[in-house]
């Protein structure tokens, strides 16, 4: 890999206090408290509606919220600027329309305006990071015609490509196989050994984040309990979301 | 403007060009159609044809509104509330507590009867009805002036934030991630459509402009792979329908809008048939 990268140092850490999102006088989230390290892939689980959505776009700024989200250096307690990386759950791209790999990533990253004039120098560096993914052939394709596995690898790319110091995933509701999934996973297990940063996953497949995630937090407008994945699917919270009958399936799974 | 004349007289040996009004015209249609193009490639990925149909509906009440305050020639009311119709329509779009066709479709309505209502007072609509079809052969000098600066304009626009707005186009949140200001780029954008559509509507009509918009745009979608090829394409495809629609209406004797919407859908159906063919 020709990508250079940096160790998680587990140093950093972005820290989410009393956080707090109301629409139009209903509230959404309310006292959300988060510690979430470099390093480790922490994983927001909850049902339909519980503001998993509204949880991230308030992180990235995108809707008013109460509370503070800070960004710190353990070390020196310093508060520095926090870059976000995002991975979305879809994006506004349909099959017929003529948009690239290095078309898409190019209209984030870079100024050479895409419609003009392919910057080769752009070509080769988003090339370059994409081969950390196993997608650098993907460079050319059209981005509508790619399998949803094959989207997932380019928009992990597009979100890490600056070295973030906070991966935000909504993780796609379907369109991924198995292999596809496995090999998403495998990703995320490599970004949290090679890159600082910490990992956020918004994941709607209970079965994947047992066997992955570090820290489960159960979200229902509030927190309700996080821990282990073990610590969170035994407790009481759980399986009042989730019912008893899909923790069993899971717990004969292992 | 002499000069541009006998320019175009000695570059284009056809007896067609010796009259002034076909000169200005194609200079006009040379203006507005690349413009056409390049805009209608992100009408199309924002899923704004609605949108930008509305506009185009809106500049009936702008045009109202300049005949109720006394300025009846000038295209500066229209702009003005043309510029305020799509921010307003921005801000309701964002709220998206309807479905936003529905919201568009109530406007665009209530627009379109104000306008008719106030323009029919006294009967006399029909000085108005060349708003509809459009009157390309009836261009200034000085208005083909202000075609030339919206486009110097759009393209500078273009080169400076297109990138941005295919980025916030895609995904929003991605885009504000990114740092990217994202309702600014979504409200700029509407108000560059809103000025070139309403700058452009007396030459091609209120009936016929979301068609130059969108058709040159979905045949380019049929032949290109990636954001040069689109951009080529609509602009080729635009540019062309606009040229040719201009010379067969003056051979035939009809109206040129209509012309140039019949050339676009003819591209349109061979561009189709040629993505078929080739699978």
């Amino acid at each position: 890999m020709t990508v250079p990268y940096r160790k998680p140092c587990g140093l950093h850490c972005v820290k989410v206090s009393h956080l707090g999102v109301e629409l139009d006088g209903q509230k959404i989230l309310e006292d959300i408290n988060l510690h979430i390290h470099c390093g480790k892939l922490n994983v927001i689980i909850g049902k339909n509606g519980a503001g998993k959505s509204t949880l991230v776009r308030a992180i990235l700024g995108e809707i008013p919220h109460t509370g503070s989200i800070e960004f710190k250096d353990i070390k020196d307690g310093k508060l520095r600027r926090m870059k976000i990386g995002y991975v979305p759950q879809k994006i506004n791209i349909d099959r017929e329309t003529p948009v690239s790999v290095y078309d898409m990533i190019a209209s984030y990253s870079s100024r050479t305006p895409v419609f003009l004039h392919r910057s080769r120098r752009e070509y080769e560096r988003i090339k370059k990071h994409l081969a950390v993914f196993e997608a650098e052939e993907l460079i050319d394709r059209q981005v509508g015609k790619l399998s949803g596995g094959e989207l997932q690898r380019v928009l992990l790319t597009m979100a890490v490509m600056d070295f973030p110091n906070l991966l935000i995933m909504d993780e796609p509701v379907s369109g991924i196989d198995k292999n596809g999934m496995e090999l998403f996973y495998d990703k995320i297990e490599y970004l949290k050994e090679h890159y600082d940063m910490a990992v956020i996953l918004i994941s709607h497949d209970l079965e994947y984040v047992r066997r992955y995630a570090d820290e489960v937090i159960l979200l229902d407008s509030r927190i309700l309990t996080r821990g282990t994945p073990q610590e969170v699917y035994a407790s009481r919270e759980f399986k009042n979301i989730f019912g008893n009958i899909a923790y069993e399936e899971k717990e004969g799974m292992l | 403007m002499e000069l541009v004349y006998q320019v175009m007289e000695s570059l284009l040996p056809f007896s067609w060009i010796s009259f002034d009004f076909m000169k200005n015209a194609l200079l006009a249609v040379l203006l507005i159609t690349p413009l056409f193009g390049m805009l209608g490639t992100m009408i199309v990925s924002n899923h704004m044809a609605f949108f930008s149909d509305a506009l185009g509906h809106s500049a009936l009440t702008g045009i109202a509104a300049g005949v109720l305050l006394g300025v009846g020639g000038s295209s500066l009311p229209m702009l003005a509330f043309a510029v305020l119709f799509a921010l307003a329509l921005n801000k309701l779009r964002e709220r998206q507590t309807q479905n936003t066709d529905t919201i568009i479709s109530v406007c665009s309505s209530l627009s379109v009867a104000l306008g008719l209502a106030i323009l029919s007072r006294g009967g006399n609509f029909s000085e108005y009805s060349s708003l509809l079809v459009g009157d390309i052969l009836s261009i200034s000098p000085g208005e083909i002036g202000s075609l030339l600066l919206v486009f110097l304009g759009t393209l500078l626009f273009w080169l400076l934030a297109f990138n941005r707005l295919n980025a916030v186009s895609i995904n929003r949140s991605l885009a504000a991630s990114k740092g990217i200001r994202v309702r600014l780029m979504d409200n700029l954008f509407a108000v560059l459509i809103a000025c070139v559509v309403m700058l452009s509507i007396r030459w091609v009509g209120l009936l016929l402009i979301n068609a130059l918009l969108i058709l040159p745009v979905a045949s380019a979608r049929n032949m290109a792979a990636n954001m040069r090829e689109y951009h080529f394409f609509a602009v080729l495809f635009s540019v062309f329908s606009g040229v040719m629609g201009l010379l067969v209406s003056f051979y035939i004797n009809i109206a040129t809008g209509p012309m140039i919407v019949i050339i676009s859908a003819v591209i349109f159906f061979a561009t189709f048939l040629y993505r078929q063919a080739a699978g």
